[in-house]
């Protein structure tokens, strides 16, 4: 029988089940490309203000090593783009593996590919069709991309190169998934291994980047983002690089398909590890079983926001740097100096690490519901553990989870901007005061996946539509000149803007008392209704 | 004697299906009791208003003397409860699992465990995502059997296991009963519960239908009697509760009903009998009765 048999099919399929998610990411990134350029461009109007803010990044090893190196001063396309080349190329990386991963072993894990043992589809059609999709949704992105550039008036060339670049890394990385996919039994670690490939490619790109002129400046040619950032789209457009994420692509497919063949349907290559054959001491209750549940993902966000903390301090303290123009002078002394825009822009930071960490909690209180539906929680509640305990033990992962993150968030931020403001003991407090500031209005989103969870658990996941509306009002609400009625409805809208604004204790009071008063209500209602 | 479970009057709905109707239950203490009944007889929905996770609609529940909806966490550390259908946290061992179940239950008997899985021949070290049903079932299984509790509630515990396992099973079962702990065992598997219960009840559409031990239950079923007799036979079809009668020469095949066992044998001997086969009444039988008025009943409740 044809070992691709079926791969029309599951592409149909694939497509029918993304149709909204893809077109989605597609135009999350277009615009991200098409916005940032805009945004910067009027900001370089002239050479010089361009070779300054080029002078300004490469002397800077922090923003290199985050975003790389500008090689032509005076493109304005690259100038305006470099902070998306190589770090746009991670995202679309991450997006192209993820989309394998989710197309095959997800599947698989979920046993809804039996049918390729049943022999209706060819054994390779699920990776063909994973990779016709992914390799798919990513050169879509990039073109489009390309042409929304092209709309802000940048060069063709340039534009296409820049394309290119993210094509050429999402490829690569569909190659990694296929991969990945193939090794371990369950998708979470084959998205795992796939993170850490990813990681690693980012940090060699940016070892390579940072070191001296001769210096190591080689590591960057041994990740596969380093080749794509090497296309230098605006400042060169070299093409023919494209080639070698291409050449990595058909290697590991080939290495997948020959691992395809050698394994059996829903088993991995790598045997899972047996674990220990009696719980620790520790493993005594529901508080210890979630956090065993939840501690996993939040060490992965913690990391994230760790690192996100820093860049966010160390973009900061380039702020004066960035404004140079004698316009723009003007314009920052009237917002009460360099020290005020440095603030401003930390507290709006701030202000999206508090969103950030919203979503892990809303994410780590919607277990309460997915436990339930997946009959793991009637087991627990049929012991000794009552059913307030078993909520509980949720919410405070969410809760303290959502805490941990934005004050590791606080803590970076305030290290890396007090070390270059050279002022680290104002810094560092000043910065986790205005990360915990952001925990009441994060506690009442969370709070409310509990209230829906007790009251309405159907229609729980209806929360990231609230969400969704407040990041909305917040986002847009001044441009579109909502009501201020409207804009109060979202928590985030209270939260004080820390640091450098007024800090007031009313509105943080209010926020926490909401949150408390949906906890309750949640978890009474939650008690009083049927488990199931 | 006690009762560890009474159950009157329950009815549970769900929208518009009507789960429960009306059901009644009792288990006394120390007895392995059958819950007996097709799919979606209303079994697993009882057990889970005993346990306190679904509030029934009417009626009245105790369990072990207690209200299982109100005092739920307090009496869950004297049962231990198998689901029909047990999940595991994909990243925790089987082992992990029933240590875990064990300690919220109010403790566990580490021999029993590790005899427990070397008798179901469960490997502890597995990661819950790499068990199969079975499996799953298994480690379910042994966390409750190792647990000191009075009370075991099983939701059909073997729908996953193969013959061999079931029969590991049985034993364990037959243990529980040596040492008086008091079981619900809730089957549609006719064979297992016959081997192993003290009382029976069988349920259809959310009501119990039947109660009582297995002797009990035999007296509403028929005894299937073969014999052959030294002349032909007389008077046979007039006798009260004797069914599909085959009378060939001398030979005679027919069904009775077990009360009425009496009469027929008195008769049979009269005409003198050479040999007799008689086949007690199995369950399976006494099921079928209860299928064979479900058949008969939607052409009654056309209107
Ligand atoms: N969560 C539920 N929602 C709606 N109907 C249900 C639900 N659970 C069970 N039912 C229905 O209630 C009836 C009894 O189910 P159940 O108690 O599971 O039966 P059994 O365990 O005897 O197979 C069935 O008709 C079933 O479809
Ligand atoms: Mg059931």
């Amino acid at each position: 029988m044809n070992d691709f048999a079926g791969t029309t099919t599951l592409v149909r399929l694939a497509l029918r089940r993304d149709r909204v998610i893809l077109p989605v990411w597609i135009l999350v990134f277009v615009s991200m490309a098409a916005g940032s350029a805009k945004a910067s461009i009027d900001l370089y109007p002239d050479v010089a203000s361009r070779v300054s803010a080029a002078e300004t990044t490469n002397s800077s090893p922090a923003l290199v090593s985050l975003y790389g190196r500008i090689y032509d001063p005076t493109s304005l396309g690259e100038v305006s783009l470099f902070k998306l080349t190589s770090f746009g190329a991670l995202l679309v990386g991450l997006l192209a593996a993820l989309l394998v991963v989710r197309h095959t072993r997800a599947e698989e894990e979920s046993g809804r590919l039996e049918l390729l043992s049943a022999g209706v589809l060819g054994r390779y059609a699920a990776l063909t069709a994973a990779l016709i999709v992914s390799a798919g949704t990513v050169i879509v992105l990039g073109l489009l991309t390309a042409v929304s550039l092209m709309g802000t008036g940048l060069p063709t060339g340039g534009s296409f190169a820049f394309g290119l670049t993210w094509i050429a890394a999402g490829l690569a990385f569909a190659g990694v998934g296929a991969l990945t996919a193939q090794l371990t039994e369950g998708a979470r670690t084959a998205n795992g291994f796939t993170a850490i490939v990813l990681g690693v490619s980012y940090v060699l790109r940016a070892l390579g980047d940072s070191s001296a002129d001769g210096g190591s400046r080689w590591i960057s040619w041994f990740s596969p983002i380093g080749w794509a950032q090497q296309i230098r789209p605006y400042a060169g457009d070299r093409w023919l690089l494209a080639l070698a994420p291409l050449a990595l692509l058909v290697v590991l497919v080939v290495a997948a398909f020959a691992l395809i063949r050698r394994r059996d349907v829903g088993a991995g290559l790598v045997r899972p590890r047996p674990g220990p054959a009696t719980a620790a001491a520790s493993l005594r209750s529901p508080l210890a079983l979630a956090w065993r549940l939840h501690r996993g993902s939040l060490l992965a966000w913690g990391f994230a926001f760790l690192l996100l903390g820093f860049v966010v301090g160390n973009i900061a303290s380039n702020v004066d740097g960035f404004v140079s123009s004698e316009g723009a002078k003007d314009f920052v002394e009237k917002l009460g100096g360099v020290n005020g825009i440095t603030d401003a822009f930390l507290s709006s930071e701030m202000g999206m690490l508090g969103l950030l960490a919203s979503a892990f909690g809303i994410q780590a209180a919607l277990r309460l519901r997915s436990e339930e539906t997946a009959l793991r929680a009637e087991p627990l509640l049929a012991t000794g553990v009552t059913r307030y305990q078993w909520l509980a033990s949720h919410v405070l992962m969410a809760l303290l989870g959502t805490a941990v993150l934005v004050l590791v968030g606080g803590l970076g931020s305030g290290i890396s901007s007090g070390a270059s403001l050279g002022n680290m003991g104002r810094q560092v407090p000043r910065m986790l005061a205005a990360a915990a500031i952001q925990l009441p209005a994060i506690w009442v989103v969370t709070a409310l996946v509990v209230l829906l969870f007790g009251l309405a658990p159907k229609l729980i996941t209806t929360v990231w539509a609230f969400f969704g509306a407040f990041l909305l009002i917040g986002q847009f609400g001044p441009l579109f000149d909502l009501p201020q009625g409207l804009m109060d409805l979202s928590p985030y809208a209270h939260t004080p803007r820390l640091p450098g604004g007024d800090f007031s204790a009313t509105p943080v009071i209010v926020l926490a008392a909401i949150a408390l008063a949906l906890l309750v209500a949640g978890s009474t209602t939650f008690r009083r209704r049927d488990v199931g | 004697m006690t009762s560890a479970i009474v159950v009157s009057g329950l009815h549970k709905s769900y929208g518009s299906t009507h789960a429960l109707d009306g059901l009644d239950l009792e288990v006394a203490t120390g007895e392995v009791h059958g819950f007996l009944g097709p799919n979606g007889a209303g079994k697993s929905t009882t057990i889970r208003v005993l346990l306190g996770l679904l509030k029934g609609d009417d009626g009245d529940a105790s369990l072990l003397g207690g209200d299982p909806w109100h005092d739920a966490a307090k009496l869950h550390r004297r049962l231990a409860y198998v689901p029909g259908d047990v999940n595991l946290w994909p990243n925790l061992t089987g082992g992990e699992v029933i240590d875990l179940l064990g300690r919220l239950r109010g403790g566990q008997d580490p021999k029993k465990r590790d005899d427990l899985l070397r008798r179901f021949d469960l490997d502890p070290t597995k990661k819950g995502r790499t068990y199969s049903k079975g499996n799953r079932q298994k480690v379910a299984l042994v966390a409750a059997l190792a647990s000191d509790v009075e009370l075991l509630i099983l939701d059909e515990p073997t729908s996953g296991l193969d013959p061999l396992m079931e029969e590991v099973f049985r034993q364990c079962i037959e243990e529980e009963r040596q040492r008086d702990r008091t079981v619900l065992l809730s089957s549609h598997i006719l064979s297992e519960v016959e081997a192993l219960c003290d009382r029976i009840s069988i349920i259809r559409r959310g009501k119990v239908v039947e109660t009582g031990t297995l002797a009990d239950l035999r007296h509403l079923t028929r005894t299937s009697i073969q014999a052959e007799l030294a002349a032909s036979p007389n008077g046979l079809a007039q006798l009260p509760g004797v069914h599909s009668l085959d009378v060939e020469g001398n030979r005679v095949r027919c069904e009775v009903d077990t009360a009425l066992l009496d009469g027929l044998m008195k008769q049979l001997a009269a005409s003198g009998i050479k040999s007799l086969v008689a086949q007690p009444p199995t369950l399976e039988e006494l099921f079928l009765r209860h299928y064979e008025d479900d058949a008969a009943e939607p052409v009654a409740a056309t209107r």
